[in-house]
């Protein structure tokens, strides 16, 4: 069994070893790490597009709903005219948190392409579970894409409002709760509340 | 026939006399639109919120407060409460804000319910934040209180 197994390694790396008749070696290495290129580009470039504000309202139900939603929001527009566009709070930065995101919302593309959530009233009733899909992702990670852009430890309490920094100064500070916990909404309507801890 | 048209000749007259004394002076219409039908002024700058968390004092005892914080984006419809986040029985520990009163627990009938009356459910119906801007009427509101204080100065 084991010898059986030796003699085809040891075929294979005979194949390998063998110098190319037709092929230069250097064509070869040069060849190996432009298709590498062009496969990890490409994955990569497909990756990046469904990164785009654009691709996530390409479908009617993200427009309609969220994106209308997210308009009259502080994060479409405001006095300093930063904007936070769909990805920047629901892909994560880091590339194998990102990778399994995008494989978890392929699942919510298949909700639309095959059309169970193409309305309105559709999109309310499945809400609730939506949300709390992201809820308990902030949640495990520390509202990792909130502090991509508000670092706790650049926060002036003394520039916040009263009832602000009364919160981040406490319950915040210690760890005992996350943005999330208290800022959900903060983006788009919410699903009916019953039930949620807090309301 | 002579008659109803002299009658019918009156009232065109009578009514194209109301119109000419209906126009009244530009300064005596009680108008915000300080711009004439025909243009399109531009608006006045918009009043920040006042968010200084300093409660105000009420009127008259019986006064909604008025809210001392912003409530930008806060949701009140069927499906969810924003303000009972905070203003809930059970929410005061962690965020110090004032419970409802139990007027707020109240049907018409005066019965206290277990939960917010449906009545008192729309909380900006009655409560709202203010601005930080200049009155545009006089107020001559007078507390009871003065009343009160005014009353028995005079006795004496
Ligand atoms: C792309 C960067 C970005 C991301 C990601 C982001 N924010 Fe913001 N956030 C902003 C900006 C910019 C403002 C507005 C600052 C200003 O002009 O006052 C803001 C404002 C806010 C405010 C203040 C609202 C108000 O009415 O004053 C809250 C609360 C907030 N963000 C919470 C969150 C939470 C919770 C998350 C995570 C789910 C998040 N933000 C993610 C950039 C971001
Ligand atoms: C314990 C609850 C709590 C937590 C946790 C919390 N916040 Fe807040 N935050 C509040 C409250 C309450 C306010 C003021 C009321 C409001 O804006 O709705 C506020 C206001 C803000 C504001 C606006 C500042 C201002 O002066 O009004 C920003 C920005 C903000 N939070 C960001 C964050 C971010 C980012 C995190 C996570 C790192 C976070 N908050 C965690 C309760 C919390
Ligand atoms: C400032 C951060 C932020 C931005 C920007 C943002 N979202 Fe969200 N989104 C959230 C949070 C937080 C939730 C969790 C539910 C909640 O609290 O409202 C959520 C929930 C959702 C849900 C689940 C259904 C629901 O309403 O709860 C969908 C779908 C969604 N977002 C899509 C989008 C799309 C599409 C965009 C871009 C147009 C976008 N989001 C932009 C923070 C954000
Ligand atoms: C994040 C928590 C929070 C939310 C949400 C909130 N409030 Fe408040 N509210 C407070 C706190 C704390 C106070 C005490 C004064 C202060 O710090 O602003 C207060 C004060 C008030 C007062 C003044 C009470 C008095 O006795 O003078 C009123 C009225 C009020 N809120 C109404 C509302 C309404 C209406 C909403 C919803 C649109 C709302 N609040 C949402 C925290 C909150
Ligand atoms: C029908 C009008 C009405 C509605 C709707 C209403 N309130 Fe009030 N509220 C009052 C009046 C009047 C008072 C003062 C007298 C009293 O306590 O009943 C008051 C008092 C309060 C106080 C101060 C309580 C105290 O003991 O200092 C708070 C806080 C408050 N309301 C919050 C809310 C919130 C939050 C909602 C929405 C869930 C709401 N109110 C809905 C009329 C209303």
């Amino acid at each position: 069994m084991l010898a059986k197994l030796f003699a085809k390694l040891k075929l294979i790396w005979r194949v390998v070893n063998r110098p190319s008749v037709h092929y230069s070696l250097g064509f070869l290495t040069l060849g190996g790490f432009v298709a590498g290129v062009i496969f990890w580009g490409g994955f990569n470039t497909v990756l990046e597009a469904t990164n785009q504000e654009q691709f996530c309202i390409g479908c009617h139900e993200m427009e309609n709903n969220v994106y209308q939603e997210l308009q009259s929001t502080i994060h479409f527009t405001n006095r300093s005219g930063v904007r936070a566009t769909c990805p920047d709070c629901h892909v994560p930065h880091n590339w194998t948190d990102k990778i399994a995101r995008k494989m978890q919302a392929s699942k919510e593309v298949w909700g639309k392409v095959f059309g169970t959530i193409n309305t309105r009233e559709k999109f309310e009733a499945k809400r609730r579970e939506l949300a709390e899909h992201e809820w308990d992702r902030l949640k495990a990670n520390d509202s990792l894409e909130c502090r991509n852009c508000h670092n706790f430890d650049y926060m002036d309490f003394t520039r916040q409002s009263q009832r602000a920094a009364q919160m981040h100064s406490t319950s915040l500070a210690s760890g005992e709760k996350t943005c999330i916990d208290c800022h959900k909404g903060i983006a788009h309507q919410l699903p009916d509340m019953a039930g949620v801890e807090g309301f | 026939m002579k008659v109803s048209t002299f009658l019918s000749a009156i009232a065109l007259l009578g009514m194209s006399l109301s119109v000419v004394a209906a126009s009244v002076p530009d300064d005596q219409v009680a108008t915000l639109r300080k711009a004439p039908l025909n243009v399109e002024p531009t608006p006045p700058i918009m009043q920040k919120v006042i968010n200084s968390d300093v409660k105000q004092v009420r009127n008259y005892p019986m006064q909604p407060p008025v809210i001392p914080h912003k409530i930008d984006g806060y949701q009140i419809d069927l499906k969810v409460n924003k303000c009972m986040q905070c203003h809930a029985r059970n929410s005061t520990g962690h965020s110090q804000a004032p419970m409802v009163s139990v007027t707020h627990f109240m049907d018409r009938d005066n019965n206290f319910l277990a939960e917010l009356s449906p009545r008192r459910y729309f909380c900006t119906q009655c409560h709202a934040p203010q601005l930080d801007a200049k009155l545009q009427v006089e107020n001559d509101f007078v507390d009871i209180d003065h009343l009160m204080k005014a009353k028995s100065t005079d006795k004496q």
